[in-house]
């Protein structure tokens, strides 16, 4: 231990800080709401680009083994196969290239056949690199479990929040969450990304990752309204996420910076994976603070932990910061 | 923040057996055999999507199942019906369920009495799904039925399922690939993954024949193409051809001999034409009953049928007594071995047909491979010049707690059998950036009780315990998260499940124990330090 030097790290972060979060509450959610709505709207509008997981149909990634690929002459020949309209993209490099074939009308065997066709018509200047191919069944299975482990993670939290706290922190932690899929899944179907089973791994990740936001802050409001009876409930608020607001700023940006490695160089196959996890980080971050919070300014919480029925937020209760600090210091 | 020797030890023993359990990563297969036996040498193996392979999902046509048991009970009906000598005027298959009609109303009774020996109790007692296989009724107008019921048809499907399995490991393995896993999945579903295979082609081809092979007696007098203008005699069917130089024939539909009757079947070269041909072997029944039906048919052809459809019609020349023969039908010498090896291997008991199907070619692997180290080490190294640019040397201890983490993550993972995919690199690197989370929670903690006057070891203390809530919670939240996923996860969720789980258990001991153990050692260190002196954090 004698080797290693003592040295104190750089506090990036002023301390004592008292901005006003809870004094916008109501500009943050009618943004938030905002967001949910049209994050809505444009999902029921262009629904989502999805990928051959819930689509169904084929997926072939090659390489050209001779110079850059000929998008064009691999269109126009893969285009005259009759398998239907075949989408083809260059994907990462000049040499790779991702064909896309969409589900063919009839039974499994159909989606076989014409993979097989267009393999053919590849012939030897492209080594196939990837193969994805689900049928129908497959597709319309995975469609509904995404959809299912989403809104069962959801509930999970849901009701292990309302266990370890209140039900208005499980509301809270409802609505936030709620928010960070809708948004993130929103910007998908904005962009048409290609959306499919790894996406709602990614989902799943965010609500976690979210969660652990929200959690914290409430960890800090419970342990607030232990320590200050009297106070008024949106200032305890406020000093909550002020107190937390260090670290939740610097593990956000941890785990931006890793997200931002994995999206630059983890490879071209899980891109939209990761960019989908660094959005769902951004916003979860963003919602912990802006929504899940404030939100229990509006439900009001129990007082008096001890036991009881909640009460209502007060005005009356308003307590100065500099009372705080002489209990704190106590 | 005290230790007691016995948990030092037992802290630093973990970290070395992880590192133990590690090690094997970093070394030759070929070095790893020279090792002494009590060294760990299990490698963590690589998903599909890392080292390539072929990942197929075949679903079996189970009305296949349903038709062939039906066929089966209506047999076993009529035989039943015949020995006891009760006359039926019709007996068949309809609305899924044999239907005996008796010649005369009052055999009825015994009719019902000889037909209950079909019925077999089947099902599983323990988990309450047993009853009987089929169900036989008698209705008012003297018509019996005979029912699969459910359960019955789950118990068939069952054993389809297994006998499937068999049968496409036994094909898979004599394509030569080794650790090709096959297993069920689901009710009617089968995963074959082969991992490190180049040729998913030749695998679907060998695994989508049913391979059903048949020897048929041909009708004498009518070709197939009267019998479809006029009328197929009863006890026949007309079956179509499966090679361009063989025409349609009328065929009886009960076979001589089946292809299970087979004890071998090798490609081979005709002596005569030097075509690739088939030879084959009966066992002693089946060369029996070839044997008398080739004795009775000289000089008329007959039928070999694979998958109902007829590949080569020779006509007997004579008698072929020894049970050996040769199949010829214009093969070539790949599809001659591939019908072999089908053939071999035995049939299937109903056709699978592939559902869904990834194959990830081995250079793209090892790409993904290269891109994840690269992505791992980049972002280990902003974590790390993180921590420490904000923590200082308790920033170094985090990082010590970060680098066990991976290790044990990894032994973990190894001990499990898991296997590592291109989202479990995702999951493993997020991991380390939630196990930088609670040591960023403790260290704010410190850092608040410090400022509210404690004394560094009370402020430490104050640290780890109350930060250990908060940690507790939210990693019981992510949990929940992972569960559900490899709950519902199919395949790539999965393997991103539970590294994230496995990366959750392990931040608890690694971000929480080893730091907490490493600011008791600097403590010990520091032991000079008071009230209001500098804390390195």
């Amino acid at each position: 231990m004698r080797f290693i030097p003592n040295f104190k790290g750089f506090d990036f972060f002023p301390h004592n800080t008292r901005l006003p979060f809870m004094r916008y509450k109501g500009l943050c959610f009618g943004l938030s709401v905002a967001a949910m709505l049209i994050s809505l709207a444009i999902i029921g509008v262009r629904s989502f680009n999805y990928g051959v997981d819930f689509k169904g149909g084929s997926l072939i990634e090659v390489q050209s083994t001779s110079g850059p690929a000929d998008v064009a002459q691999l269109r126009e020949r893969l285009n005259k196969l009759g398998v239907g309209a075949v989408q083809i993209q260059s994907f990462g490099g000049p040499t790779d290239v991702l064909i896309r074939v969409e589900q063919q009308p009839g039974g499994e065997g159909e989606q076989q056949a014409a993979l097989k066709k267009v393999q053919e018509a590849l012939g030897t200047r492209y080594a196939q690199r990837r193969v994805e191919v689900v049928g129908p069944a497959v597709s319309g299975e995975l469609r509904m479990t995404g959809f299912i482990a989403v809104a069962a993670g959801l509930l999970a939290i849901v009701a292990y929040v309302w266990f370890r706290f209140e039900w208005q922190f499980a509301l809270g932690a409802i609505v936030a969450l709620t928010h960070d899929v809708l948004v993130t899944a929103g910007i998908f179907s904005l962009f048409q990304l290609e959306f499919d089973l790894s996406i709602v791994a990614a989902l799943l990740t965010i609500l976690g990752y979210s969660v652990n936001d929200t959690v914290v802050v409430s960890d800090r409001i419970r342990e607030n309204l232990r320590k200050f009876k009297r106070m008024d409930l949106n200032e305890l608020l406020n000093i909550s996420i002020n107190e937390t607001l260090s670290r939740t700023i610097l593990t956000g940006c941890t785990a931006i910076a890793v997200l931002v490695a994995l999206y630059a160089f983890g490879g071209e196959v899980i891109r939209n994976f990761n960019l989908a996890m660094l959005l769902g980080v951004v916003i979860g971050t963003y919602s912990s603070i802006f929504i899940a919070a404030p939100l229990l300014g509006y439900l009001g919480v129990r007082r008096d932990w001890s036991g009881g029925p909640a009460a209502k937020p007060s005005k009356s209760q308003a307590a100065t910061s500099s009372q705080r600090l002489n209990v704190a210091s106590k | 923040m005290h230790f007691t020797p016995f948990k030092q030890a037992a802290v630093i023993l973990t970290c070395l057996i992880g590192v133990l359990l590690v090690l094997p990563n970093f070394f030759a297969k070929e070095t790893l055999a020279r090792w002494p036996s009590w060294v760990p040498t299990r490698q963590l193996s690589l998903g599909l999507d890392l080292r390539g392979g072929a990942h197929l999902l075949l679903a079996m046509e189970t009305s296949e199942v349903r038709k062939d048991w039906l066929d089966t009970l209506r047999d076993d009906a009529r035989r039943r019906l015949r020995e006891a000598k009760i006359g039926v005027t019709g007996l068949g298959v309809a609305n899924n369920a044999v239907q005996v009609r008796l010649a005369k109303p009052e055999d009825a009774d015994s009719a019902l009495k000889e037909l209950r020996g079909i019925i077999q109790p089947t099902g599983n007692l323990l988990v309450g799904t047993s009853g009987n296989d089929v169900e036989i009724k008698k209705a008012d107008n003297g018509v019996i039925t005979i029912t699969p019921t459910e359960v019955g048809l789950q118990h068939r499907i069952g054993n389809a399922i297994g006998a499937a399995i068999e049968t496409v490991r036994r094909r898979v393995d004599s394509m030569g690939t080794a650790e090709a896993q096959i297993v069920r999945e689901g009710r009617e579903r089968i995963l074959v993954q082969v991992p490190g295979l180049q040729d998913t082609a030749g695998l679907k081809e060998l695994i989508g024949k049913t391979a059903r092979l048949t020897f048929h007696e041909v009708h004498p007098t009518i070709s197939a193409s009267e019998a479809r203008q006029t009328r197929v005699p009863s006890g026949y069917r007309v079956y179509e051809a499966g090679t361009r130089e063989e025409g349609a024939q009328v065929l009886r539909e009960t076979p001589v001999v089946r292809g299970d009757e087979l004890v071998d079947a090798q490609p081979a070269f005709d002596s005569r034409t030097n075509e690739p041909v088939i030879s084959f072997r009966f066992n002693n029944a089946g060369a029996r009953k070839f044997g008398n039906f080739t004795k009775d048919h000289v000089n008329q052809p007959f039928a070999i049928v694979l998958d109902d459809q007829v590949i080569s019609a020779p006509v007997i020349r004579e008698p072929i007594l020894g049970g050996s023969g040769q199949i010829s039908g214009s093969f070539t010498v790949e599809t001659a071995n591939q019908l072999a090896i089908q053939l071999r291997s035995g049939a299937l008991p109903a056709k699978l047909t592939i559902v869904e199907e990834r194959t990830v070619g081995p250079s793209l692997g090892a790409d993904s491979i290269e891109s994840g180290k690269l992505a791992g080490v980049v972002g280990g190294i902003a974590t790390i010049a993180l921590t420490i640019l904000v923590y200082g040397t308790f920033g170094i201890f985090a990082c010590v707690g970060l680098v066990v983490h991976g290790v044990l993550t990894v032994a973990l993972m190894t001990l499990a059998g898991s296997s590592l995919t291109l989202p479990g690199i995702a999951g493993l690197v997020l991991g380390i950036a939630m196990a930088v989370d609670a040591n960023v929670l403790i260290y704010e903690r410190i850092r608040e009780e410090l400022r509210a006057g404690k004394s560094p070891i009370a402020a430490i203390d104050a640290g780890f315990t109350r930060a250990f809530v908060t940690i507790a919670d939210s990693q019981l939240t992510t949990l929940a998260c992972a569960f559900v996923m490899f709950w519902l996860g199919a395949g790539p969720i999965r393997g991103f499940a539970v590294t994230l789980t496995i990366g959750i258990l392990t931040s608890i001991f690694a971000s929480v124990t080893v730091v907490r153990l490493l600011i008791y050692y600097w403590l010990r260190a520091n032991r000079g330090i008071r009230r209001g002196a500098e804390v390195p954090v």
